[in-house]
């Protein structure tokens, strides 16, 4: 997969958050095969000026480091926050959340625009976390990004795909732009899906940092990434709603054993 | 001489410890008496509920904690631990109860006869009998004592170059020689309430900030504790001021009326795994990384070193 300029093998992108260790992360992602992972950066973090030793240890990891503006809730910090990732990461990567309510955490898609429409001309590569509203997603495009991160459900929730109608309807919509299904993921199976319906790639975090094993968690939706992915690729077979025997009877040798005369 | 960098608990457990052992030890320390991680703890000996997120080891390290301190300081109360939450965060109730060991779920009764004044405010909770609190400030003034009284001496403000010192339990003062070794910054608050009485430490379970709530004397209560990957040091933001105080709010609306003595922050030493170890580093032995499990497992750090340092001292009985 490519996003942007850079070559990804794996589909499946990780946060960071919320791991009993730094240790037990770095095997995770190690476990996970993602080449990509979320950073927040809280501004007190930013403002010490010095890495505390935990960055040190993502970058070890060799995976490609998304910062993102989590716990926004205005356009203006949501920059603020995107300018100050960019000194301290030193990529224009970042995928940006403006959060609408402090409750249900949903995007902003007002205040989302604004802050896109900023970075973008500013040269960043915007990765807008947003609803699976296609006018919403066609703004955003309109605006310079060239990623859209649609969620599955409220972050954290691990309620996966919530609205699976609409999220197909956005990727018919929008054949050529990358779609990462972001939030919401609880389950690989729910991964998995993601992928089936033809998104890109999946984004998720609680589910693998707050799970009993997190290594082996990790473990488990890299590979269930890269099944839904597969099977997209090889072409799933429609739902039908008949009953179709998948051997065929005609021709079937007549033993004489009873049944049909 | 065995000297020993830093007075926080690493470094007043393991001079007690080797004092015991019959060593002739002192302790310096760059700071104040009142400074630093161990000051701002909030002392509760919890093997079975830091089980939730630290790896068994820290359990198997704090087994004896409780017992260790008793014989030690005042103010060791052993009355366990309450973990709750909110009704519609019931879900996290049930994930912690299978993360962790040493609990029973109880229902309204059994809390409100653990903790009156919880009473009606939560259908569920569990309960971690084996569990006990101490106050950290109680508890290193009263090492400090036991130490003075055998005779050891124990400096503040007054910087001892580490290349001379035998023992490093400086915490994050001494990254320069622990590559590894880095600063979580935890914020706490010390609340007076003489409207709410608790006889032991509540934690208030959330998806999004988990609180503890640990009872003192005198109406007094500490209320932490954030964790957040910075070394950033200065006064609390008021964001974590916040989820503090709401999480202690929604514990028992009582606590808006408390007044706030304290908003302390400080910063964590800790390892990749989160787990305290002793190392050899720079010509000394370090004691370090105990992260947020200070008064849980130093007793028994403190005692892997003296068994460490018993050979070198046969040798030296050997060689005279």
């Amino acid at each position: 997969m490519q996003l942007f300029d850079i070559e990804l093998t794996s589909r499946l992108l990780l946060g960071t958050a919320q791991y009993p260790s730094p240790q037990v992360l770095t095997e995770a992602i190690s476990a996970s095969g993602c080449g990509v992972i979320t950073v927040s950066l809280r501004r007190e973090t930013a403002g010490s000026g010095k890495a505390n030793g935990f960055w040190p240890l993502l970058k070890a990891t060799g995976a490609r480091i998304l910062p993102n503006t989590a716990g926004c809730h205005s356009a203006r910090e949501a920059i603020t926050t995107a300018q100050m990732a960019r000194e301290v990461f030193s990529t224009n990567w970042i995928k940006l959340e403006v959060i609408g309510n402090a409750d249900t955490l949903q995007p902003d898609p007002f205040a989302l625009l604004e802050a896109a429409r900023i970075l973008c001309a500013e040269g960043f590569a915007v990765f807008p976390y947003t609803t699976e509203d296609i006018i919403v997603a066609e703004r955003l495009l309109d605006a310079g990004c060239r990623v859209l991160m649609p969620w599955g459900a409220p972050i954290g929730t691990g309620r996966g795909l919530r609205n699976v109608d609409a999220l197909i309807r956005m990727r018919g919509h929008f054949p050529g732009v990358p779609l990462i299904v972001d939030a919401g993921i609880g389950a690989p199976s729910q991964a998995a899906k993601a992928m089936e319906i033809g998104f890109d790639a999946v984004l998720l975090n609680t589910a693998v940092a707050k799970a009993g094993d997190p290594v082996a968690m990790a473990r488990a939706f890299g590979q269930a990434v890269a099944a839904g992915r597969l099977a997209f690729e090889a072409g799933l077979m429609p739902p039908r709603d008949m009953a179709v025997p998948s051997t065929p009877v005609l021709g079937m040798a007549d033993l004489g054993l009873g049944g049909m005369r | 001489m065995i000297t020993i960098l830093g007075a926080g608990v690493a470094g007043l457990c393991a001079a007690t410890v080797l004092a015991e052992r019959g060593y002739r030890v002192q302790v310096m320390d760059s700071g104040p008496q009142a400074a630093g991680a161990s000051w701002l703890a909030g002392g509760m000996l919890a093997p079975f509920v830091e089980a939730e997120s630290a790896p068994p080891e820290v359990a198997r390290l704090g087994a004896t904690a409780a017992d260790w301190w008793a014989a030690r300081v005042p103010g060791v109360v052993r009355r366990g631990t309450l973990v709750v939450a909110l009704a519609r965060d019931q879900a996290e109730l049930d994930r912690f109860a299978a993360r962790t060991t040493g609990h029973e779920r109880i229902g309204p009764d059994r809390i409100a006869g653990l903790e009156p004044d919880l009473a009606g405010r939560f259908g569920s909770a569990l309960y971690y009998p084996d569990e006990a609190h101490l106050d950290p400030r109680v508890a290193l003034k009263a090492l400090a004592e036991g130490l003075r009284n055998r005779g050891v001496t124990i400096t503040y403000d007054t910087h001892f170059p580490p290349e001379q010192a035998d023992i490093d339990c400086r915490g994050i003062a001494a990254r320069d020689n622990l590559l590894d070794l880095r600063a979580v910054r935890g914020e706490m608050l010390m609340l007076h309430c003489r409207d709410v009485a608790l006889s032991r430490p509540v934690r208030l379970l959330h998806p999004r900030f988990p609180v503890y709530v640990v009872p003192r004397d005198n109406g007094l209560f500490m209320v932490g504790a954030t964790m957040i990957e910075t070394d950033a040091t200065g006064p609390m933001t008021l964001r974590s001021a916040s989820e503090l105080m709401s999480a202690a709010f929604a514990l028992h609306p009582g606590f808006a009326e408390a007044a706030i003595l304290e908003m302390g922050s400080g910063l964590r030493p800790a390892w990749p795994d989160n787990l305290p170890r002793l190392t050899q580093a720079a010509g000394r032995w370090h004691l370090n990384g105990l992260y947020r499990h200070g008064f849980l497992t130093a007793p028994a750090l403190a005692g892997q070193l003296a068994d460490m340092l018993a050979p070198t001292r046969q040798e030296a009985a050997l060689a005279y």
